[in-house]
């Protein structure tokens, strides 16, 4: 048996599956966070949950 | 007058024991059996389980609620139906066991017109030797299991704050769990709260976990439109992952769980162990193993049961390849095919197969995420059925209201760090739940109503769910106005 994450976590960053991730920019850090943006953001996700909802409760 | 007997108090058997009594007559009976008096939105037990809330702020008290809208209320587990009734009494029942202080270990026989179960499942941690919050690791799917949970972190942290070093270790703990959706959530509110507590530098965080890819969350991952491409969900996945500095493991199967170390297998069969300060590991889900009995007392518990202990409904259950899974195969009433007043909602019904694509290794073992039937498919499920009683109440010889995890959406926010300007949630919302090939050929789903993101406004409404659905739990003014 191996002990995969101790070798793991003393690889090099390149050596971890992470390293192939995508990663988000500043930009898309600093508008996660972005007061205004999030406003617009929480009105139109929960729009589009009531769309859903709508659209499940069709099906009945 | 009928009489419904609803099994369990969770999220499906709630909602649907609320929607009974709200359109059945006066002298109709709503019963609801259930071993614990509280309701708990589980939800929110992530936020426990780091010791942002108190458990009492995700739990309430059942008795009162109920004794206000006229639902009877028993103390009980279920634990055998009696679906012919019995030589002496020919009215089908329910046999149930009291759990209430004063009358524990009372039986009773409770008769029914029509009955759902809605048992939701048993948390199967002897499914992996020493998991559990009994043994070696830690859980959140229930409030005391997050109170302890976040006993332990709390713990944790203040030993960092000494200059100790910790592992986290958070995920499943078995190759056939599901709710990883859960797990993906403690995982990165955990690594926010080390941060919020200023000792993430001394902390390894690291998910492991039975899906084939991150994001998969048992629906075989989604795909989202998103900046001229149509993305998997396992590159957003990763991408949190990867910010934040959590490392995974997927395709586990974990097979032993000791005092700060665990033992898997992978999909290529390969031994792996991993030692923890803390692990939080899921357990897989199986039935609560009701029996049934015929009028003459024979078990005939395969006819309504699936081996699984979940409830057979009408579903296609035929073993197919995952070539020839059809949406078509799920349930759409939720009615027993042996019993047509016998109806399983939430987790409690069978699935007909898995959505994630079943994977099995060299050794035979299976390592894949189940497929998921909590939250808002579960009210979903609830409320159709309880229609559809009611509606056969009232003269209809079948089932009215459909509710296939086939043909609805579901909307899912996984939070990823709780503060109101800082933090942030994953808002998913797939439609279906489970991929139709045949009407969309290319994902399985309509890309135009599935979508993620994250970002601040799901933390806002992760909140706002808490708090609307807790009150529409609790039976309040207008709570039948607060869409499922």
């Amino acid at each position: 048996m191996t002990e995969q994450v101790s070798e793991y976590t003393q690889q090099k960053p390149q050596m971890k599956p992470s390293f192939y991730a995508t990663k988000p920019t500043g930009m898309t850090l600093f508008m996660r966070t972005f007061f205004p943006w999030q406003v617009w953001r929480f009105a139109w996700i929960n729009l589009k949950m009531l769309v859903i909802i709508r659209r499940s409760h069709r099906s009945h | 007058m009928a009489r419904v007997v609803v099994l369990g108090a969770g999220i499906s058997g709630h909602t649907a024991a609320a929607f009974l009594r709200k359109w059945l007559g006066i002298n109709d009976e709503v019963v609801v059996v259930s071993p614990l008096p509280r309701y708990n939105w589980i939800p929110s037990n992530i936020w426990v389980g780091v010791g942002l809330l108190r458990q009492e702020q995700v739990v309430f008290p059942l008795v009162p609620v109920y004794r206000n809208h006229g639902i009877e209320f028993k103390q009980a587990r279920a634990l055998a139906l009696y679906p012919e009734g019995t030589d002496t009494n020919a009215s089908p029942a329910v046999e149930i066991e009291w759990t209430l202080e004063g009358k524990a270990g009372e039986r009773e026989r409770v008769n029914y017109d029509f009955l759902i179960n809605a048992t939701g499942p048993k948390l199967n941690f002897g499914a992996t030797e020493g998991l559990g919050p009994e043994k070696h690791s830690l859980s959140v799917c229930t409030a005391e299991h997050a109170r302890e949970t976040a006993r332990v972190f709390l713990e944790q942290i203040e030993r960092m704050k000494r200059g100790e070093r910790k592992r986290f270790v958070v995920g499943t703990g078995h190759g056939t769990c599901t709710c990883e959706g859960a797990a993906f959530e403690y995982a990165v509110n955990l690594e926010f709260e080390l941060r919020a507590h200023g000792v993430r530098d001394r902390a390894e965080v690291i998910y492991l976990s039975n899906e084939y890819e991150l994001g998969d969350f048992g629906m075989d991952g989604l795909r989202i439109k998103r900046s001229g491409y149509v993305t998997p969900s396992n590159i957003f996945t990763e991408s949190l992952f990867a910010e934040r500095g959590i490392d995974w493991i997927t395709r586990a199967h974990v097979k032993k769980v000791e005092s700060g170390r665990a033992y898997y297998e992978n999909l290529e069969g390969e031994d792996r162990e991993i030692s923890f300060d803390m692990a939080m590991l899921l357990p897989p889900f199986s039935g609560v193993g009701l029996k049934a009995f015929d009028r003459k007392g024979e078990d005939i518990t395969p006819r309504v049961f699936a081996p699984s202990g979940f409830m057979k409904v009408d579903a296609d259950y035929l073993q197919k390849p995952y070539e020839e899974w059809r949406a078509r195969d799920w349930p759409r009433y939720y009615q027993s095919p042996a019993f047509k007043n016998l109806f399983a909602v939430g987790i409690a019904f069978a699935p007909p197969h898995p959505v994630s694509r079943p994977r099995v290794n060299p050794r035979g073992t299976p390592i894949f995420a189940a497929p998921p039937r909590t939250g808002m498919p579960s009210a979903m499920i609830g409320k159709a059925v309880a229609h559809s009683i009611a509606d056969m109440i009232r003269g209809s010889d079948k089932p009215t209201h459909t509710a296939s995890m086939a043909e609805m959406g579901a909307a899912c926010v996984a939070s990823a760090g709780a503060n109101p300007f800082t933090g942030t949630a994953a808002s998913m919302i797939v439609f279906p739940i489970v991929p139709d090939y045949e009407r969309y050929p290319e994902y399985g789903r309509d890309l135009d109503y599935t979508m993620g993101e994250i970002g601040l406004a799901g933390h806002w409404i992760k909140i706002l769910l808490h708090h609307m659905f807790l009150y529409k739990a609790r039976l309040r003014p207008g709570w039948s106005l607060i869409p499922e």
